[in-house]
């Protein structure tokens, strides 16, 4: 067991490493040059002194070589300066992070608990008519644009109905809980739904087959309650393989979260990466991204190692 | 009779995993320990021995379809490489146990009987199909049964299609992984019928593998007895069934219910078969054998002649 | 050889072909044929466009400025954008552009993923520990803002004329390469899965006996065997696939204006969405029915293709 985690992590970090590289080289190909950008502000540099900055900076060196002093730079936490905001990256990468997590974990947890009961409602009289409604409800959420949901969203219940604001995360001069928590509504709803058509399917599919199974038989021929075979008997079983399913998509959910943070103007990881990259701003995109491959490949990790430990029919070797 | 295939000290060895980056020790399994017979021209040979004897890996090696670890494999006194495999090929057929999983779900039958002839680029498309036809004719099935899939057909219809592909190229052996198993009784003894007929026509020789003695007993020249990998009787099957020398064989024997013949001699077979992930020492029957003596758990015996029988060769401290 | 003749098994229900027998089934599964109607109809309502440009001379790209956000009317069915640009006409290119992208990318990424996994598959050992190795680290990568770097390349650093760059041509076909890109993934894993468990079966060792090599048994006796769970998850794939591309569009890293594309025509629809919502709804309506229907002609597909599914 122990050698299998190690060898996990080993594996995380050596795609981390590749990562690395390959956003750097990507980076790179974007358009500009951050010396022209440099210069953009200070139109009387002369050619000697494009040169000097050019060495200075170490861009004429090759790609190989500016990467590994760039790696060097990073392995002790130094990521340079963001252009944009004119702070060290991660000052301003913190507090994107955190505001992305608070997204996600609740909606998150929002979806859990639809889905749970959905898919259990839904498993109840499999091809009935509530059966039916929720299936169309569930691909409905596999298949909606988020960022169509988020417009759809504002329209509705911001310009039209006025019951919640359309964007950023505290109105200006109040910033209350009760005026964070409006401005989380909506964000929050739009995310869960999203993810919330998929873990449904799951839960309906997993309690369908637990339904059929012998011990959940035999109980309600004993003549248990409905709900309880269904809450006590048959629940318990389907948790297990939902809950690492869900673990797994935790990965998926930020995808979600960045288009959901860009639409509704939160100040999250994906709206900092999308400005970065509009901005040129290099480092604080780099940076980003490789933040976002590290949360993916962290939860990636978990639910594999939780798979393993809930379900010990799995050899981990 | 001349030789047509002899296999001369091959073994076949499986890696286990372990052993490699962060790896423990490694496994080895070995399925096949130091086998060396021939089969003669127009010879049915038959391999006997439990499940997981090493029966289909031996005949795997014949059919090439399992490289070696270790030893070689000759064909009409070529010996076989990369470099003369490819002519052998068409010559050395094979036919399976499972006649459902031997045959492609997706494919005709006229395409399945074909298929050797397409790999090996052997005739004209019209010489192909004119040859296709003969043969579903020669194996006993109705000419309609060209353009059908293989799920229209029963059992013994399948592999009558089988026997049909195997021959297509023309072959001299045909390896036959116990290509009677599966079928039900009434049907085995057409099956094993139509396979003595095509070999009294077609001068084939078979690689019988079974782990039936009673079914060897009609089609077989000689056989050869495999216990957890090595051979440890060789004789022609008179010899063999009326002496058998080996106490494997006798108790094998045994378990064969014959007319005229009394429960005397030799034991039931205590235990199970050792994994061959660890064979024991010594020779690998002793732990079962109900004359294992000291020598037994030490030395392994060879295959020599049995006393008075040249040509009924034995493996066993103690032969008979 | 009279003795040993035996008869083929009569024609009975069971012995239909296989195909059939799934028409069958899947005309059972209500979701899935009413999803291809669907898809039938908008597939026509896309191509009604050229007839329409040709014959009646509409042109999605003819901008009029007095006639901005017009509601609907007779000449304008659904009315005009910001641009006075005909809605009507603009959503059946953008749509064939979108369908375009979606097809044209699964294929891509699909045979990509296909010849991985029957590689891996195949081969096993090395060749499906290296290639397994790096399908796990594509799945481990953040998939959007991959693709929004991706998008944001400049070709001209890859070497190609600043006119391609900008071209029409060069937005459509990085969109569909980047997408094929990221999303080739799952159809790897399940090829492999399908093959490893097919290459071992009789008919494939009877072949190698024969002297087939991987080039003759990967097409002849692998794919057709693996065809079921692939085109289930192709048709999956042109889902996600279609939302994809929407999103880089939307975001401006996808299919470049004045092109329209279900995605990018909804680019501004965001500040526009309190002077003219029905701009911002009829693109992501189509987009919305499109995949849903994609899905659940999917999920009609793997119960016609199901064994275990009632008749
Ligand atoms: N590809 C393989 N990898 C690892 N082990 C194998 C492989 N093929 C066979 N073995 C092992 O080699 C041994 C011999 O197997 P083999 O199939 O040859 O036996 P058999 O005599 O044909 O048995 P049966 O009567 O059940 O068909 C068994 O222990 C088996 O598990
Ligand atoms: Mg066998």
């Amino acid at each position: 067991m122990t050698r299998y985690i190690l060898r996990r992590i080993l594996q995380a970090l050596l795609v981390l490493l590749v990562m690395s590289f390959v956003i750097y080289s990507l980076i790179g190909l974007m358009p500009g040059d951050p010396l022209d950008i440099m210069l953009a502000s200070n139109p009387g540099a002369t050619p000697e002194v494009v040169e000097h900055l050019r060495k200075l900076y170490g861009l004429d060196q090759p790609l190989m070589l500016r990467y590994l002093r760039w790696l060097q730079d990073a392995l002790v936490g130094q990521f340079g300066y963001s252009r944009t905001h004119s702070l060290p990256v991660l000052s301003v990468l913190v507090p994107a992070l955190i505001q992305t997590c608070k997204l996600m974990i609740i909606s998150f947890i929002a979806s859990v608990i639809l889905a749970f009961i959905l898919g259990i409602l839904a498993a109840l009289k499999p091809g009935g008519i509530l059966d039916g409604v929720i299936s169309l409800f569930a691909f409905a959420g596999i298949s909606v644009p988020v960022f169509w949901l988020a417009l759809m969203m504002i329209l509705v219940f911001a310009v039209k109905l006025h019951w919640f604001p359309a964007s950023g995360i505290a109105t200006v001069g109040d910033g209350g809980f009760r005026d964070q928590a409006l401005h989380l509504v909506m964000p929050v709803i739009t995310l869960a739904l999203a993810s919330t058509g998929g873990f449904t399917r799951y839960v309906r599919a997993s309690m369908i087959e637990v339904l059929r199974m012998d011990h959940v038989r035999t109980a309600r021929a004993k003549g248990a309650a409905e709900w309880r075979v269904v809450l006590v008997h048959a629940f318990r079983n389907a948790l297990i393989p939902v809950v690492t399913i869900m673990a797994l998509s935790f990965g998926v959910l930020f995808n979600g979260a960045l288009l959901t943070e860009t639409m509704f103007a939160q100040p999250g990881m994906g709206k900092m990466i999308y400005d970065a990259i509009l901005g040129n701003d290099f480092n604080l995109a780099l940076t980003g991204l490789l933040f976002a491959t590290v949360v993916t490949l962290l939860s990636n990790l978990v639910a594999d190692l939780a798979y393993g430990w809930l379900d010990p029919r799995i050899a981990l070797t | 009779m001349n030789e047509l295939v002899a296999l001369d000290g091959i073994s076949v060895h499986f890696h286990l995993g372990g052993g490699g980056f962060l790896g423990g020790k490694p496994r080895i399994l070995r399925a096949v320990e130091n086998v060396s017979f021939a089969i003669g021209e127009g010879e049915t040979l038959a391999l006997v021995g439990e499940s997981g004897s090493g029966k289909s890996t031996l005949g795997n090696v014949v059919a090439g379809l399992q490289p070696p670890t270790a030893g070689t494999l000759r064909f009409r006194g070529r010996t076989l490489d990369r470099a003369t495999w490819p002519q052998a090929r068409r010559s050395i057929q094979i036919v399976f146990q499972d006649p459902f999983g031997a045959l492609d779900p997706r494919m005709p039958v006229s395409a399945i009987i074909a298929e050797p002839l397409r790999i090996q680029g052997i005739g004209t498309p019209a010489e192909r199909r004119a040859r296709t036809a003969a043969l579903v004719e020669q194996v006993g099935l109705p000419v309609d049964a060209l353009n059908r899939y293989p799920h229209e057909f029963s059992g013994g219809q399948r592999q009558r299609i089988a026997i049909a592909r195997a021959l297509a190229p023309d072959p001299a052996l045909i390896v036959a992984d116990e290509p009677l198993s599966a079928l039900d009784v009434s049907i085995q003894s057409q099956v094993l019928n139509l396979m003595k007929e095509l070999q009294e026509r077609l001068g084939l020789s078979y690689l019988f593998i079974s782990h039936d003695l009673a079914v060897v007993n009609h089609l077989v020249d000689r056989v050869a007895v495999l216990y957890l990998g090595r051979l440890v009787e060789l004789a022609p099957r008179q010899l063999l069934f009326d002496r058998p020398s080996h106490p494997y064989t006798q108790a094998l024997l045994h378990a064969v219910p014959r007319i005229g013949r009394k429960r005397a001699r030799g034991q039931t077979i205590k235990g199970e078969m050792p994994s061959p992930l660890n064979p024991p020492p010594g020779c690998v029957f002793h732990p079962r054998c109900p004359k294992a003596q000291d020598v037994c758990r030490t030395t392994a015996p060879i295959l020599e002649p049995a006393p008075g029988r040249a040509a009924h060769m034995s493996a066993c401290h103690f032969k008979e | 050889m009279s003795a040993t003749t035996a008869t083929a098994v009569p024609r009975t229900e069971a012995a239909i072909g296989p195909w059939r027998l799934r028409w069958r089934r899947f005309r059972r599964h209500r979701a899935g044929m009413a999803s291809l109607v669907v898809l039938l109809l908008l597939a026509l309502f896309c191509l009604a466009a050229i007839p329409m440009q040709h014959v009646l001379g509409m042109d999605p790209d003819a901008t009029d400025l007095l006639a901005r956000f017009d509601p609907p009317s007779a000449e304008h069915w659904l009315g005009t954008d910001e641009a006075g640009r005909d809605e009507l006409i603009r959503l059946m290119v953008g749509g064939q552009m979108s369908l375009l992208v979606g097809l044209l990318a699964t294929a891509v990424g699909g045979i990509f993923g296909l010849v991985v996994g029957v590689f891996a598959g195949y081969f096993g050992g090395r060749v499906d520990a290296l290639l397994m190795r790096f399908t796990d680290g594509m799945i481990a990568l953040p998939l959007l803002p991959l693709l929004i770097v991706l998008g944001a390349v400049d070709l001209t650093k890859l070497g190609f004329s600043s006119e391609f760059a900008r071209s029409g041509a060069a937005g459509f076909w990085r969109i569909v390469i980047i997408i094929a890109i990221v999303d080739w993934t799952a159809i790897a894993r399940l090829v492999r899965a399908a093959t490893l468990s097919i290459k071992e079966r009789d008919f494939v060792r009877a072949a190698r006996a024969s002297g087939a090599g991987p080039l003759y048994v990967m097409p002849t006796h692998i794919l057709p065997n693996v065809a079921t769970p692939i085109i289930v998850a192709f048709t999956l794939t042109v889902g996600r696939v279609i939302l994809f591309e929407s999103v880089l569009s939307f975001l401006g890293f996808g299919i470049v204006p004045p092109t329209p594309s279900w995605g990018n025509m909804l680019n501004n629809a965001q500040e526009l969405v309190t002077t003219a919502p029905a701009l911002a709804v009829y693109p992501g309506l189509l987009i919305f029915v499109t995949v849903i229907a994609v899905n659940f002609l999917g999920d009609g597909l793997q119960h016609a293709f199901d064994p275990r599914s009632e008749r």
